[in-house]
């Protein structure tokens, strides 16, 4: 049987090397040398803070979180599912996870927010950005590893590198839409009263787009938590280090446990972000309700 | 009255090429044929008009004519194709960016069909948010709010969510976002369209309160002819981004323009159209002290009438019929008649801007309704078949009042009939 490659052969994996290695990395090191440090800045201190409140102030903390955002049934399943990764021992992990999976989240937040609110007002922008989208929502999570780990190097940062960008796609295209679905003829009364483009978005757009916004947001988290997982295989720590390590060994109960407290953190997580979205009301919430209710409560009414 | 506004020879064509539009207009195709060659629509075309201070200048049209178009250009939420649009001395068709947003939040504000209110802002933050974009303070602007609330009846339902209110009331919260930055110009996009009829009745008769009070420039919109007749002092009727015609309530439906107006204009209410005024004739009187009953005989035989007034000086004091001062005549014998004896005290008086609607129940005494001024002075007399002749749709010519032959002046710029067709 005849086949292409009898005819001609191409190096197509010798052209990426020099691609990446011979002009990318060189050319560009500083630039990602640099981009690493906030990430590494914010990692680092979330992950001493975490690792340095005592576990039962965090427990109660999450505890109270989930009742008032998600009901007393989740806030009772934080206090036994933290207790029960506390008591095989995970717990660190635990919380070094929490702070990859943080860090991801603020950082795909400010990137994903303004980038969607940019798709949302330009519509070439949305063009171009949609498609980069798509792509990066199709590849599998393993394949990102490879030029992160040429461009970055490999370590706790680039596996959180590697979450930002895999993580990031729902933020855009959440921001996006919501903004998007703001009705027209509230955007039109806004610039009749001569709003400006900024007043508009802060008063009407993103207060209306927020629900949106926040669901993306949930999204965005539940991605970054299996992304951080993956990540471990570059070097990050954790949880997926703990599976990771386990795998290797095929040690069967140390890899089980490890998936078990990635279970138990990512329903906990899910739910009090999914609450905090709903806000407890069928009616669209606005920025500073959530706010107020975030550092209040939920019976708080807004003051104007 | 100076105008408010200034429109000339405004076009506005939706479509990428609108000056091949713009030279098939010119050359005088349709608007069909040139969404057909160009695929660009024809919105407004060549519309040119005043709005005088104070006045209420209502467009109206069938769905598609161009009027949501024409209000938006005119605060330059669409910009324009070509034309000029001068609001109080400001081109609204050259302002862009920092000057346009000027302009809407000190000049110009807008009512729109749907409320547009802000679903997570109270009824007083929004009603408060044209001067929250003017960057007034919170304090002060709450408090502006509120007594604009207060004129609209809402203020007990300051602290709701707009969600909270009905149709009606989210509308009041509609006009009084518009009024709160106190602008000179108001433009309202259909804004009782979305509210069944009898809301819509309310939200009319209070618009026209509020106005008296206010005396805004109001551009107003609707496809509502009636609404139109009732709230116009200007009217124009659109039709394929042209103006037909433009006129008073009374031009319109005594002179259709073309026999698009004058289908618009078969079945409506003409007694709520015409007033006393317009049917009105020139009183032939006698004076109660020197004229005598045969005086009043025979100047009721001279000019076919039935009935006179009778007048003190100038004020009116009763009517005497023919009936009447005939038999009184008979039963004294002549000389020994005096007037006062058969006069009817008790005698109807309207006002010129009475309609027509509201002449039923005087008319049916039978007698000449007295148009009367304030002062009591008699302006005109209303005969009762002329309340019947100006109601029948079929006659379409414009009221003719009896010549004076005295020279009453006119006090009422109602009876006089300005008409303007801009084609
Ligand atoms: N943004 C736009 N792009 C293209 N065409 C438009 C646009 N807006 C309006 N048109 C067209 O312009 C014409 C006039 O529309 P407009 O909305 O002004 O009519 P209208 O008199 O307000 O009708 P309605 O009573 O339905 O509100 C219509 O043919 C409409 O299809
Ligand atoms: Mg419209």
């Amino acid at each position: 049987m005849i086949s292409p490659a009898d005819i001609a052969t191409i190096p197509f994996d010798d052209w990426i090397n020099a691609f990446v290695r011979g002009w990318l990395v060189p050319n560009f090191r500083p630039l990602f040398q640099a981009a690493q440090v906030p990430v590494t800045l914010v990692l680092n201190n979330l992950n001493a803070f975490l690792l340095f409140v005592p576990m039962i102030l965090t427990t109660v903390v999450f505890a109270l979180a989930a009742w008032r955002w998600a009901g007393r049934g989740i806030a009772i399943f934080t206090l036994i599912g933290f207790s029960f990764i506390d008591m095989i021992g995970l717990w660190p992990e635990t919380m070094t996870t929490l702070a990859m999976v943080a860090t991801s989240v603020l950082f795909c937040a400010m990137i994903g927010l303004p980038l969607g609110i940019l798709a949302a007002r330009s519509d070439m922008f949305w063009k171009i950005t949609r498609p980069i989208l798509d792509i990066m929502q199709t590849i599998p999570s393993f394949v990102y590893l490879v030029p992160i780990v040429m461009l970055f190097g490999v370590g706790m940062t680039p596996g959180i590198i590697a979450t930002i960008i895999f993580a990031i796609p729902p933020m855009v295209r959440l921001t996006n839409l919501g903004i998007r679905s703001v009705r027209v003829d509230l955007t039109e009364a806004a610039r009749a009263f001569g709003s400006t483009e900024w007043q508009m978005l802060w008063d009407l757009q993103i207060p209306l787009a927020l629900r949106t916004i926040l669901a993306g947001l949930n999204q965005t988290l539940m991605l970054a938590l299996s992304m951080v997982v993956i990540a471990a295989l570059i070097g990050a720590g954790g949880l997926g280090l703990t599976v990771n390590t386990g795998l290797g060994r095929l040690d069967v109960g140390g890899a089980t446990a490890g998936g078990v407290g990635i279970v138990i953190l990512a329903i906990v997580l899910d739910r009090i972000t999914q609450g905090l979205g709903e806000g407890g009301t069928v009616r669209t919430v606005s920025l500073r309700q959530v706010l107020t209710r975030m550092l209040r409560g939920k019976g708080a009414a807004p003051i104007n | 009255m100076t105008n408010k506004i200034t429109v000339t020879n405004l076009y506005k064509i939706f479509g990428n090429s609108p000056e091949a539009a713009f030279d098939l207009l010119v050359r005088g195709d349709g608007k069909e044929a040139i969404l057909e060659a160009t695929g660009a629509t024809v919105a407004v075309q060549d519309a040119s008009f005043e709005v005088a201070e104070g006045e209420i200048f209502v467009v109206m049209g069938l769905s598609g004519s161009g009027k949501s178009t024409l209000v938006r250009l005119l605060n330059g939420l669409i910009p324009p194709t070509s034309g000029q649009i001068m609001i109080d001395g400001q081109d609204v068709a050259q302002a862009k960016g920092d000057m346009l947003r000027q302009i809407r939040r000190n000049t110009i504000t807008m009512v729109f069909q749907h409320f547009a209110l802000f679903p997570h802002w109270s009824v007083v933050d929004n009603v408060a948010y044209g001067l929250k974009i003017k960057g007034v303070a919170p304090a002060e602007r709450r408090e502006k709010a509120l007594a604009v609330l207060d004129q609209v009846g809402l203020v007990a339902w300051a602290d709701s969510l707009p969600g909270d209110l009905s149709g009606g009331m989210q509308q009041r919260v509609g006009l009084a976002r518009g009024l709160a930055s106190d602008p000179q110009v108001l433009l309202m996009d259909e804004p009782f369209g979305a509210l069944d009829p009898l809301i819509r009745r309310e939200m009319q008769d209070e618009l026209l309160e509020l106005q008296k009070k206010l005396k805004k420039t109001i551009v107003f919109i609707t496809h509502d002819l009636n609404e139109a007749l009732l709230l116009g002092d200007k009217i124009a009727i659109m039709k394929d981004g042209r103006f037909v015609q433009v006129g008073t309530a009374q031009d319109i439906v005594s002179n259709p323009a073309d026999d698009y107006v004058r289908a618009f204009v078969a079945d409506i209410d003409r007694g709520r159209v015409f007033t006393a005024g317009d049917v009105s004739n020139v009183p032939v009187t006698v004076q109660l002290h020197t004229d005598t009953a045969e005086d009043a005989l025979r100047r009721m035989e001279e000019s076919q009438l039935d009935a006179l007034y009778v007048l003190d000086g100038d004020s009116v004091s009763g009517v005497v019929t023919h009936r009447d001062v005939s038999a009184a005549l008979r039963q004294n014998g002549p000389g020994n008649s005096k007037l006062s004896a058969s006069m009817i005290t008790n005698f109807s008086a309207v006002n010129e801007g009475t309609y027509l609607h509201e002449l039923f129940g005087p008319a049916s005494a039978g007698l000449p309704i007295a148009v009367t001024d304030v002062g009591n002075r008699l302006l005109g007399v209303v005969e009762t078949q002329a309340v019947l002749a100006q109601l029948d749709s079929e006659s379409t010519q414009p009221p003719t009042p009896h010549q004076p032959a005295t020279g009453v002046p006119d006090t009422d710029s109602r009876v006089s009939h300005t008409k303007e067709v801009v084609k």
